[in-house]
């Protein structure tokens, strides 16, 4: 359907486009790339009298990394960042994950921050903002402030983002080289929505076993969310096979997903526990058909 | 109806000005402003694929920028990839190979596999068919599409090699 009327501005600077957005209250909507918002807008799912543009404001297009963190703009595209050579060793459950983000047209204009702010439930970017600890910096009227990525999404297609304010950059923490991780996701075509998936990262002692188990999984619940009952199975364990059944039974009764169109409850339950599984079994090296 | 807009862009290869609505987008100033019909509306919002065009030398939806947004930009549409008598390479390779049926998806592929071959002439076949999964086909079961771009692809390693020197 053709989009309904309203207002274009697009502004020079951050403040211009926070006064603007001010100035509208509610009415007033951020595009960035506009690959989530313009389907929203033909389907009226959204109706904002006033589009203010961010994609021409400087400074929102880097990717840094430092001793600090990852950085990223909120303007980055998925094409940067699997353009980015760094992003492969520099965080590679980042570069794993925006690799299955929607089609080749739709990774040339969408952005990170447009994802993040969209906070779709099945979507990978929120998923690995709140699997990684990320911290987000939203800029408004009343200033700048951080917020941790699982406290930035509050359900469904929902965030804390006050009219007045644009989220602007991501960071996430830096990455241990000899992390353990995997990234699985089934959708029933390429670059389609995830029916479910799994960000999944641990790192070793020198006793070969896992700490800092980190499970968050997307498209099974209003938001993406982490599992904390999984993580206290990893925890302290040598990653085996039998560890991996048994973390992967946890995950299935551990979500709560509704029936819908694309999937029953009971077979996204079912499908997170394969993925889980083969996360794991990936991200600890083994083959779990050999072990079974 | 809100104030409609001036907006400049290039498309292949001309400067022209296109008067829209802000919630126009650029796949509607292409068609009705400009009558470059090449370019087709499927679905509308941003899953067939159908209203590819190339921006500034990225492939991407028509249906999902506004054309306000194109401001300054550099677009080129089926029509920049050739014409009746001088068809281009990948033109020509489609018909070779039988790679469209009713052609409606047929520009929006076109301009896709322009954008991928001109960034990435070597693309194997994965990478192909990984791109190509944006542009729904629903007539020729895209195998003739895959052969086509896959043939394609030397007249723009050797269009490279000439930039090169």
């Amino acid at each position: 359907m053709k989009l309904p009327p309203l207002d274009y501005i697009c502004p020079a600077t951050l403040t211009e486009a926070i006064a603007a957005l001010a100035a509208h209250g509610g009415n007033a909507k951020v595009i960035a790339g506009g690959q989530s918002l313009i389907p929203m807008l033909a389907f009226r799912l959204a109706a904002p009298s006033v589009l203010v543009d961010i994609g021409r404001l400087p400074d929102l297009k880097s990717i840094s990394i430092s001793a600090e963190g990852i950085d990223i703009g909120a303007l980055v595209t998925w094409r940067d960042i699997e353009r980015d050579a760094r992003l492969a060793q520099a965080h590679p459950l980042l570069a794993a994950a925006v690799a299955h983000v929607a089609h080749y047209q739709v990774r040339n204009r969408g952005t990170v921050g447009g994802s993040l702010a969209h906070a779709d439930p099945a979507a990978e970017m929120p998923g690995i903002a709140v699997t990684c600890d990320a911290m987000l910096t939203i800029v408004g009227s009343n200033g700048t402030r951080i917020v941790r990525a699982d406290e930035f999404i509050t359900g469904g297609l929902s965030t804390v983002l006050e009219a007045d304010e644009i989220l602007i950059s991501i960071r996430l923490p830096l990455w241990k080289k000899a992390r353990r991780w995997a990234f699985e996701e089934f959708a029933r075509r390429r670059g389609d929505f995830a029916l479910a998936g799994v960000a999944a990262f641990y790192d070793t002692d020198a006793q070969g076993l896992a700490y800092n188990a980190h499970i968050g999984v997307i498209g099974v619940a209003d938001r993406p969310m982490r599992l904390p009952g999984v993580e206290a199975i990893l925890d302290g364990r040598r990653i085996d096979a039998a560890v991996i059944l048994q973390a992967a039974a946890v995950a299935r009764d551990a979500i709560d997903p509704a029936d819908d169109i694309h999937a029953e409850a009971a077979y996204r339950c079912d499908l997170l526990g394969v993925l889980l599984e083969r996360a794991l079994a990936r991200a600890a090296d083994i083959s779990l058909s050999e072990a079974a | 109806m809100t104030p409609v807009r001036s907006v400049r862009l290039t498309v292949n290869g001309t400067q022209t000005t296109v008067t829209v609505e802000p919630r126009t987008t650029l796949a509607d100033a292409l068609r009705n402003e400009l009558r470059l019909t090449g370019t087709h509306l499927g679905c509308e919002h941003g899953v067939c694929g159908a209203c590819t065009v190339i921006v500034d030398g990225a492939a991407v939806r028509g249906c999902l920028m506004l054309a306000v947004q194109a401001e300054g930009r550099e677009i080129t549409t089926v029509e920049g990839l050739g014409s009746a008598a001088h068809l281009g390479a990948l033109q020509l390779a489609f018909r070779k190979h039988h790679a469209l049926q009713c052609g409606f998806c047929t520009a929006g592929i076109l301009t896709t596999a322009h954008a991928l071959l001109t960034d990435e002439p070597h693309a194997d076949e994965d990478r192909i068919r990984e791109v190509i999964s944006g542009n729904l086909c629903r007539c020729t079961g895209y195998l003739p599409i895959i052969a086509a771009i896959m043939e394609a692809r030397i007249a723009y390693s050797d269009l490279q090699c000439e930039a090169a020197q």
